[in-house]
């Protein structure tokens, strides 16, 4: 996978494979602190200690749980290669966090990618999920830090029974998440 | 063009939606879905759902249904899309491309005849 969007897209997938309500996702390019940090934090059915030790390992992987294949063994190692790493909290019953971090300015870090993408893919395939997006952007000098916070309960909760995949939605979706993000990024060039 | 808009502007494509949905008939809900497992997402899924969302909304396609299930067993032909129109048996696409999803939504979803050339045998 190329794209550290791709990576969240995969991870988030493993959470709606825990039974999650709620999904949070929050990504952060900080300039300033020269960091890029991920996480995703689920309320689904989470790990015991015995899963927690397997998902870090791409070989003791079996049918069962094959949600937890290779997408955080890659995740990880490519994070370990930009003087970053990844951890894993996750209790049994309550949901689990995954965080990501990466040198910002590292030669081998992977591009960001297509952030709105990722999202506008998850919140539309499942609209019984409450999907919480969280977009920073840190400039150079700690100064200007913009944030974009998106929340599909609001959205879905004035749709009704309106689905998330009719034109004029599907439309509002893209637009809210591609410019809400857009705008955010641009304090990192100032 | 504010780039934010608000749930004003919701509350508006929620009348005009179920205005729509009066006039339509019920020809039978079509449901799209997109097999999102890291072995779908590494092939290029997520741009192959984007090329079906992007389908609707640029030819206004109403009543589609658009998910998403995980791995399927069959890695080696993802990104794997499936269709099924009401009651008609499910059809499994292998290697779609978001040109050969636009395909799909064009002459499957839409016309209702299976693109059978990137049909993969169940």
């Amino acid at each position: 996978m190329r794209e550290i969007a791709l990576h969240l897209l995969d991870i988030a997938e493993n959470s709606v494979a825990a039974n999650a309500h709620m999904i949070v996702m929050m990504v952060c390019e900080d300039l300033h602190r020269d960091r890029l940090t991920a996480s995703v934090t689920d309320d689904g059915k989470g790990m015991d200690a015995d899963m927690m030790s397997k998902v870090s390992d791409p070989f003791i992987t079996s049918r069962t749980t094959r949600k937890v294949g290779l997408g955080i063994p890659l995740l990880k190692a490519a994070a370990e290669a930009c003087t970053g790493g990844l951890t894993i909290r996750s209790q049994v019953g309550k949901g689990t966090r995954l965080e990501v971090d990466f040198q910002h300015s590292h030669i081998d870090r992977m591009p960001l990618g297509d952030l709105a993408g990722t999202l506008l893919t998850l919140v539309v395939a499942y609209p019984q999920i409450r999907f919480v997006f969280e977009y920073t952007a840190v400039a150079d000098k700690g100064v200007p830090r913009e944030q974009f916070i998106f929340d599909t309960q609001p959205i879905v909760a004035e749709l009704g029974d309106i689905p998330l995949t009719e034109p004029e939605v599907l439309a509002f979706l893209r637009e809210t998440i591609d410019g809400g993000i857009t705008q955010a990024q641009a304090a990192l060039n100032q | 063009m504010p780039a934010i808009k608000s749930l004003e502007d919701l509350k508006r494509i929620r009348e005009e939606a179920l205005e729509k949905r009066k006039v339509k008939t019920e020809s039978g809900v079509a449901q799209v879905t997109v097999a999102m497992g890291t072995c779908g997402i590494a092939a290029g899924a997520r741009d192959t759902m984007k090329a079906i969302l992007s389908y609707i909304e640029t030819n206004n396609v109403s009543g589609v249904i658009v998910t998403q299930t995980g791995c399927i067993g069959m890695c080696e032909r993802e990104p794997i899309v499936q269709v099924t129109i009401g009651e008609q048996p499910k059809v499994t696409y292998g290697k779609v491309t978001p040109d050969i999803a636009e395909r799909i939504m064009k002459e499957h979803v839409q016309a209702g005849k299976t693109v059978s050339e990137f049909v993969v045998p169940a």
